[in-house]
């Protein structure tokens, strides 16, 4: 074969080859896309709703929104008061680490001072963290001012959320947009966002 | 009668290469007289992929694969299925005897030098077969969808949302949902009875073909091939079938029967073979007081924990699987047998051993001041072993390997 019929063959080659794999992205699509959540799988994640009004003051609830925890806590002035004093304790006190919809909003944390709303799901590694809101010495803290341990690798967070230092959850436990309407939380939606 | 059937034989034979490939495969591949104990797990791993996938085929009959029947589709086999119960726990004790079995396999590799020229791509094939095993042995942890499953699968998965930038869409496109449901577990389901399956039989095949291409090596680390026969058949070998083969069902034979124990008269393992939080069904709202994984993934789930950061945490869980790959590149000793290795050599293999014991078992138990501080120690042991190699097996003095077997 001559020289340059071997050229033109050569080109012809990669010609067809980078026709024949432009292809490949279509043919791709349908199977990634399908890894997707569906439209059922996304009706069954929307906003949920709850009246936090008959919560009682210090009290934890816990709500599934995505069949993720969320827990609310309805404060007690004592410990709104007492936000300050673990200060020191805390890796990021201002939430500067984490993309939060309500940084610096008040200290709770929240849209409402009174609530904290945050998702109960641990920074670590995903396990759900347990409140503990006592002010008394603990096995893992001599010197405990309350707020949430998890029981999986041990991290600490005070009690809006706030991660403690050399714990292995890396950052505060993220705050899920929510608005109240009147004494109606809504977990997964907020209008202002 | 008889002439008939050799007619048939031949009309077959001439048209599937029957006999040669009997031949060249089995009744003529030459292997080494010499060998031990060791080299029996590569047939015993092949003998429980092939109890696997027969259990797995009896196991997927019955099971359901939706978040409400999961769970409840496993107890209906452990109860109303007519000998369920044996074929779940033929499957169970068959994942974690598998992975025992490699890891006897693999350590005979890094015993033996199995990994040195030419047998690199068999190391490699091994190593691929090795990551694909743990895959598949966590999508199949899943499947039951009890406590465990789920608790487990959010460790797992949440590795991927410490990949920077797009690790939380991944985590979402894992799970196809916000969390592990009935959408995740069906598509684990079919990763695990269908494609990686086929993955680990190709990838068996190739470790094979390539190991037949090479040939078996022996403890000796002698190569045969370098006094042949007049048929060019090395003297220090014989036939795979039936020297080889025999051999094996001997060993088949006391590995059924270690299999049967277990099967019968502890099946969970004492909670290491199946958790004990596993025969409560998945709860996303209430976490396990102490999640552990299996055993067979506990050495490197103490190196994911020993680091705070997760994405360190990933980058060193995966490196320690990873740097296997490399094992063939990294000694650069003349022998291949830890027998005519040096004395750093044997140092270096023993407290490797000591420290993957070591990372398994704290991977079992939960944290303390002391434990985390020996899984960084261990950690640190575990991969100086590898990434020392270079050093100490090209400056340590090894003996004079034989010429013969």
């Amino acid at each position: 074969m001559q020289e340059k019929d071997k050229t033109r063959r050569k080109v012809l080659i990669g010609l067809t080859s980078a026709v024949g794999l432009s292809g490949l992205p279509f043919v791709a699509t349908p199977f990634i896309a399908a890894w997707n959540p569906s439209a059922k799988a996304k009706a069954a994640g929307a906003a949920v709703k709850l009246d936090v009004s008959k919560m009682q003051y210090g009290q934890q609830i816990q709500v599934a929104w995505r069949k993720q925890p969320v827990f609310i806590v309805r404060h007690t002035n004592e410990s709104l008061a007492g936000l300050d004093l673990s200060l020191d304790k805390l890796a990021d006190p201002n939430s500067d680490q984490i993309i939060e919809p309500y940084k610096g909003l008040n200290p709770s944390r929240s849209k409402n001072p009174e609530y904290s709303v945050m998702s109960g799901v641990c920074t670590h590694l995903g396990c759900s963290p347990k409140y503990h809101p006592e002010v008394e010495p603990k096995a893992w803290d001599a010197s405990w001012k309350g707020g949430f341990f998890c029981p999986c690798h041990g991290s600490m967070f005070d009690i809006v959320g706030r991660v403690y230092k050399g714990v292995p959850a890396p950052t505060n436990l993220v705050v899920p947009p929510h608005m109240f309407e009147g004494t109606i939380l809504t977990i997964g939606e907020d209008k202002e966002l | 009668m008889s002439e008939m059937a050799g007619k048939l034989f031949s009309w077959v034979n001439s048209r599937l290469p029957i006999v040669n490939t009997f031949e060249r495969h089995l009744s003529k591949h030459p292997v080494p007289s010499k060998v031990n104990f060791w080299y029996l797990f590569g047939a015993l791993a092949a003998v429980t992929l092939i109890i696997q996938i027969v259990s797995g085929i009896w196991l997927i009959m019955p099971y359901s694969n939706t978040e409400e029947q999961a769970f409840s589709s496993i107890e209906y086999i452990m109860r109303d299925v007519d000998y369920g119960w044996v074929i779940r726990y033929i499957h169970t004790t068959g994942a974690s005897l598998f992975f025992a079995v490699v890891y006897l396999h693999m350590f005979r590799g890094l015993l033996y030098g199995s990994y040195q020229k030419p047998k690199e791509l068999v190391w490699i094939f091994g190593c691929t077969i090795y990551l694909a095993m743990m895959a598949e042995g966590f999508l199949g942890y899943v499947l039951p969808y009890g406590q465990m499953s789920y608790w487990g699968a959010q460790v797992i998965i949440s590795l991927f949302g410490a990949i920077p930038y797009i690790g939380e869409s991944l985590e979402l496109w894992v799970r196809g949902d916000y969390y592990i449901s009935g959408i995740t577990v069906s598509r684990f389901f079919a990763l695990h009875v269908v494609a990686l399956p086929l993955v680990l039989i190709a990838l068996v095949f190739l470790h094979l073909v390539a190991l037949h291409e090479v040939g078996a090596g022996n403890p000796e680390g002698v190569d045969i091939e370098e006094y042949l026969d007049d048929d060019g058949v090395p003297l220090d070998s014989v036939p795979f079938f039936p020297y080889k083969v025999l051999n094996a069902l001997v060993a088949i034979g006391v590995f059924m029967t270690v299999f049967s124990i277990i099967m019968f008269f502890f099946p969970e393992g004492g909670g290491y073979f199946i958790e004990m939080a596993n025969f409560q069904e998945a709860n996303p709202l209430v976490t396990p007081e102490h999640i552990a994984p299996v055993w067979y993934y506990a050495p490197f789930y103490t190196m994911l924990r020993a680091i705070p950061d997760p994405l360190g945490g990933l980058i060193v869980m995966a490196a320690a699987v990873a740097i296997f790959f490399i094992v063939p590149w990294l000694d650069r000793s003349k022998v291949a047998s830890i027998r005519y290795k040096g004395i750093y050599s044997k140092i270096a293999l023993t407290m490797f051993g000591v420290s993957f014991l070591t990372l398994g078992y704290l991977g079992t138990v939960g944290v303390t001041e002391i434990r985390k501080t020996m899984s960084v120690i261990c950690t640190i042991i575990y991969f100086s072993y590898f990434l020392l190699m270079p050093i100490y097996t090209k400056y340590e003095i090894t003996k004079e390997v034989p010429k013969r077997l």
